[in-house]
């Protein structure tokens, strides 16, 4: 091995003691090297070997490599301790790299980063150019951490001193040594460069320390190396698998206190420890009469069931999702005085997802949020009264346009409540009942959910409210056109409901109330997946105007407004129509076909064993949303972004028709301004009329205003 | 999703709900170890499905040694039979391009568009409609190449490339590491890479020759096209395109288990600057 070496040292030994020689100077003398006519990129290669296999013991290079530098700036006699850091980025590695090598039989100082402390990497700097100025033999004894390569130092010591530059040269050039341009011929910039920096990320990735021993391979290699050469066994690269045994059992680490713990699985960590608390909510309650009264009035739904169904039809999520979502929903059941609970499904976000809960309070539902929202109405009341000061000035005749009442809560679109978390176990968020003003929009638009609840919604037409009001009303959406059960599941209640509501509703024409019919026999599977008119749907249809009842904008603005009722009248006699619906309990057959597609795909899970088979319901118009049934069970499912599918592209609404202008008319129009006979003609008249004294006073006004006139003219 | 380990993948990819049904696992696991065996392939990943109105096509891609070779895909209805399908070609493309909606799970059914060409009738020129029949079964091969081109997912060292030039499955592959699996960069396109050439060499500098030989994700157009979530207290990884809505890339940190599913209508959304 060191063959190939032994000439350039012959060659250095030449110029001996030459610390603060020139870059030059080495070049010249290294470019006598045996094989001047490797090509420059063997050369770099060659280095590189070199560099690992160099015949000087590796503890040496180190040395010298961190001697080099500050030769080389600062001349031999003043090595400055901050010389180091301000050498090119490349050096600092190579310093650090220095310490470590130097100091193989250390390991406390090994992780020792040199440029930020400062003294030590004077000292360590000091010491190596001392030694470069001669005295290699004292080196080696004196300084106590070398004691063990003391020896080995000592038998090379002859040729250490001039070795040094020849280390620096082969170690620091692949480094791109900033003072390369200088140190001789550089044939082409571009390919040694790429080279260059081949090499030095091959280096950084060997001086990659491991996160469990410590050690780096690079300071192994070079340990191995030493070790080899320092007892030089026969054959060694037959045993070099044992010598690296060696040299890591040898490896000596203390474990050491660090004042912080590790934190990067802490999300990790802290759903865990959420999701604990889901599983030990059984456990914490005691007796077993409880557990009995519990069971019995649960409203928890049966989700493993219904999953196992949805599994059947090739949806859902996974078994272990599904149990959390599971025990999250008893949670909530446990929690708020819920009477009726289901899991509506999942919408998915772009940061997170959403995982729905469709509830129905008993009796004591609370009322705080109503409050709230009745509070910020009279504040925007207060606001438009507070600007009538002025009379002179016309005020805007614009009005906004009737504000459509939200539904009372437990009717209409807000028939439900929804709770919201982004996954089971974090706390469930309830979402705010739905405005009509919302739908509308929310049928304008199409926007991702991110799945933060408040992250505003930026859109044209504005959206009223944040992304919690904008995935309530596609909740709203989704429910009225996608939840459906098997015909003659649900049926209206009873006659005197019935009464009660047409009395109410004479203007709806249908019924908004069902009830679970108890003599309900179930239908053939066959006959469900054959025939769309065996399913109907049990959610209200949302109007156009974004409710479930027709609200009558007009009667409102009558009550309500008496001012303005007179102005308008002229305007607002023409009828509006009724919308309407479809109405409750109708079946799919009669849903509006999305351009040649059926809205609806019906399937038999299994067409292997038709006998156990479901009956699978998959919306074309929500994509995502489905449907199951047993032929007495059922359940619907949403799983998916929130959006409803359509053949065409998404288009925005077009703008709003820019408001005409008024109309030229009379009260617009002036007359052309009274001319000379007009003037005289009217003097005239008036002086006929002076005989009246009624008009006196008018007179001489008109004569002051005559004057006023003939001063402009 | 490799047919090997796919009830894993399967188990991984559930939290965008799309799964299959036991019959279906069941007979996915035996065909797709048959196609394996008959058509000679070195890998066969469960592509995923399109959902056609009366039926779904489930697709499956079959892979040579090579892992970025031309990928043989084949479909089928029932999971048992597959059928191989043609290369997708340019004309194919330009010619499905105009049908639109949804899929009607029946490879012969043929969409009808009627176009306005220029018909040189000695001397006048007239315009006349022509009725171009296209096939379900073109517009399939050229929908799933597209999606494949596009958003087909495969993390960074999963693959490395041979100095021969093939590419093969890393053996040592060991996951991304929690820090990188968060990144974007850390995930490529898992096709011929196409931007790569037109990098500066300042940008390639600091790439792994072996590893970085394929297009990042970080760079596609428009930004914003990935939804990144961290699922199960960081130790699952799901990527979800926007632009194909419907493909899920998943990676478990720390394990090898990676792969993408796509379940959908098989239609690009390209309401996606609307919607962001």
């Amino acid at each position: 091995m060191e063959e190939p070496t032994s000439p350039k040292q012959e060659i250095e030994s030449q110029e001996p003691g030459e610390a603060g020689r020139s870059w030059e100077d080495t070049k010249a003398v290294s470019f006598q090297d045996p094989k001047p006519e490797f090509s420059e990129h063997l050369e770099l290669e060659q280095d590189l070997e070199k560099g690992s296999q160099s015949s000087s013991p590796p503890h040496q290079s180190p040395q010298s490599r961190a001697g080099a530098p500050v030769n080389d700036l600062t001349g031999p006699g003043t090595p400055s301790p901050l010389s180091a850091p301000q050498e090119s980025f490349s050096i600092p590695l190579s310093v650090q790299s220095t310490q470590d090598l130097a100091t193989p039989l250390s390991p406390l100082q090994s992780d020792k980063v040199t440029s930020l402390t400062a003294e030590p990497q004077s000292d360590h700097l000091e010491q190596p150019s001392d030694k470069a100025e001669g005295n290699a033999l004292q080196q080696g004894s004196q300084q106590p951490r070398h004691h063990l390569h003391g020896p080995e130092g000592i038998s090379h010591s002859n040729s250490k001193q001039k070795e040094l530059r020849f280390d620096i040269f082969q170690e620091e050039s692949p480094n791109g040594n900033p003072d390369l341009s200088q140190c001789g011929p550089r044939p082409s910039a571009l390919g040694p460069s790429m080279v260059e920096i081949a090499v030095q990320n091959a280096k950084a990735y060997l001086l990659k320390t491991s996160s469990k021993s410590g050690l780096n391979l690079y300071d192994h290699l070079s340990n191995i190396l030493t070790k080899i050469l320092d007892e030089r066994p026969e054959n060694a690269v037959d045993t070099i698998e044992n010598i690296s045994q060696d040299v890591k059992k040898a490896h000596f680490s203390k474990k050491l206190d660090t004042l912080q713990n590790e934190n990067e699985m802490l999300p990790t960590y802290e759903i865990a420890e959420k999701q604990k608390a889901l599983f030990l909510q059984g456990n914490l309650e005691g007796g077993d009469q409880e557990l009995e009264d519990e069971i019995a009035e649960s409203s928890l739904p049966n989700v493993m069931e219904s999953a196992f169904y949805f599994e059947q039809a090739g949806v859902g999520l996974g078994t272990d999702e599904t149990y959390r979502i599971f025990l999250a929903l008893k949670q909530l059941t446990d929690t708020h005085p819920i009477q009726r609970c289901r899991f509506w499904g999942k919408i998915l976000g772009l940061e997170m997802n959403y995982i729905v809960a469709e509830v129905e309070f008993r009796e004591g539902e609370d009322e705080e949020e109503e409050d709230d929202e009745e509070a910020i109405e009279e504040r925007d009341n207060g606001d438009s009264e507070a600007d009538g000061d002025d009379d002179e000035l016309p005020r805007s005749f614009y009005k906004a346009p009737q504000a459509v009442p939200k539904e009372e809560s437990r009717t209409g679109a807000n028939k439900y409540t929804y709770f919201v978390c982004n996954e089971p176990g974090r706390p469930w968020a309830k979402l705010p009942s739905v405005t009509p003003a919302q739908i509308v929009i929310a049928r304008k638009i199409k926007k991702f959910f991110t799945g933060r609840l408040d992250n505003p919604i930026i859109s044209y037409p504005p959206f009223p409210g944040t992304e919690s009001n904008y995935l309530r009303a596609q909740i709203a959406r989704i429910s009225a056109a996608t939840h459906v059960s098997p015909l003659g599941f649900y049926q209206f209640g009873e006659e005197e409901e019935e009464e009660e509501e047409e009395e109410e509703e004479e203007i709806d024409g249908g019924r908004e109330s069902f009830e679970e019919n108890p003599d309900f026999e179930g239908i053939q599977v066959i006959d469900l997946v054959e025939s769309l008119s065996n399913w109907v749907h049990h959610v209200q249809y949302i109007l156009p105007q974004g409710r479930c009842n027709w609200f009558n904008p007009i009667q409102k603005s009558e009550e309500e407004e008496e001012d303005e009722e007179k102005e308008e009248k002229g305007e607002e006699a023409e009828y509006i129509e009724q919308e309407v619906g479809p109405p409750l309990l109708t079946p799919l057959s009669e849903d509006i076909e999305i351009q040649n597609i059926p809205p609806w795909t019906t399937r038999l899970s299994s067409s292997l064993i038709p006998q156990y088979a479901i009956a699978v319901l998959r919306s074309n118009l929500w994509p995502g949303a489905y449907a199951f049934s047993n032929g007495k069970k059922f359940e619907n499912f949403y799983i998916g972004w929130g959006h409803k599918y359509s053949p065409d592209n998404y288009t925005p609404p077009v703008p709003p028709p820019v408001y005409q202008e008024y109309p030229s008319g009379p009260e617009i129009t002036e007359m052309d301004d009274p001319n000379v006979e007009e003037e005289q003609a009217f003097r005239a008249a008036q002086e006929a009329a002076t005989v009246l004294p009624v008009e006196e006073n008018e007179t001489e006004e008109e004569e002051e205003e005559e004057e006023d006139d003939d001063d402009y003219e | 999703m490799d047919s090997e380990s796919l009830l894993l993948s399967l188990e991984l990819a559930s939290g965008s709900g799309q799964g299959l049904s036991p019959d279906r696992r069941a007979s996915l696991l035996t065909s797709l170890t048959l196609v394996k065996r008959d058509y000679r392939y070195d890998r066969v990943l469960f592509w995923g499905r399109i959902l056609g109105i009366v039926a779904d096509y489930y697709i499956a891609q079959g892979l040579s040694a090579d892992q970025l070779a031309p990928r043989k895909t084949l479909y089928s209805l029932n999971c048992m039979e597959w059928s191989l399908l043609p290369p997708a070609t340019e004309e194919m493309m330009t010619q499905t391009s105009v049908v639109k909606g949804r899929f009607m799970g029946d490879p012969s059914h043929e969409y009808e568009h009627t176009e306005m060409q220029k018909v040189n009738d000695g001397e006048k020129v007239f315009d006349e409609e022509v009725v171009v029949q296209i096939k379900e079964e073109s517009r399939l091969v050229s929908i799933i190449d597209q999606i494949d081109k596009a958003v087909a997912v495969i993390p960074r060292g999963a693959l490395y490339k041979t100095p021969f030039g093939p590419i093969h499955v890393n053996r040592t592959f060991e996951g991304l590491s929690l820090s990188e699996a968060k990144k974007l960069s850390s995930y490529f396109h898992f096709r011929e890479p196409i931007e790569l050439k037109n990098k500066t060499l300042l940008e390639k500098a600091d790439m792994d020759p072996s590893l970085d030989f394929l297009d990042s994700l970080e760079y596609d157009i428009p930004k914003g096209s990935w939804s990144m979530q961290m699922e199960r207290g960081n130790t699952l990884v799901v990527l979800r395109s926007l632009l194909w809505p419907g493909l899920t890339f998943f990676h478990a940190p720390h394990t090898k288990n990676c792969g993408y599913i796509y379940v959908g209508t098989g239609e690009k959304n390209i309401d996606l600057p609307f919607m962001l």
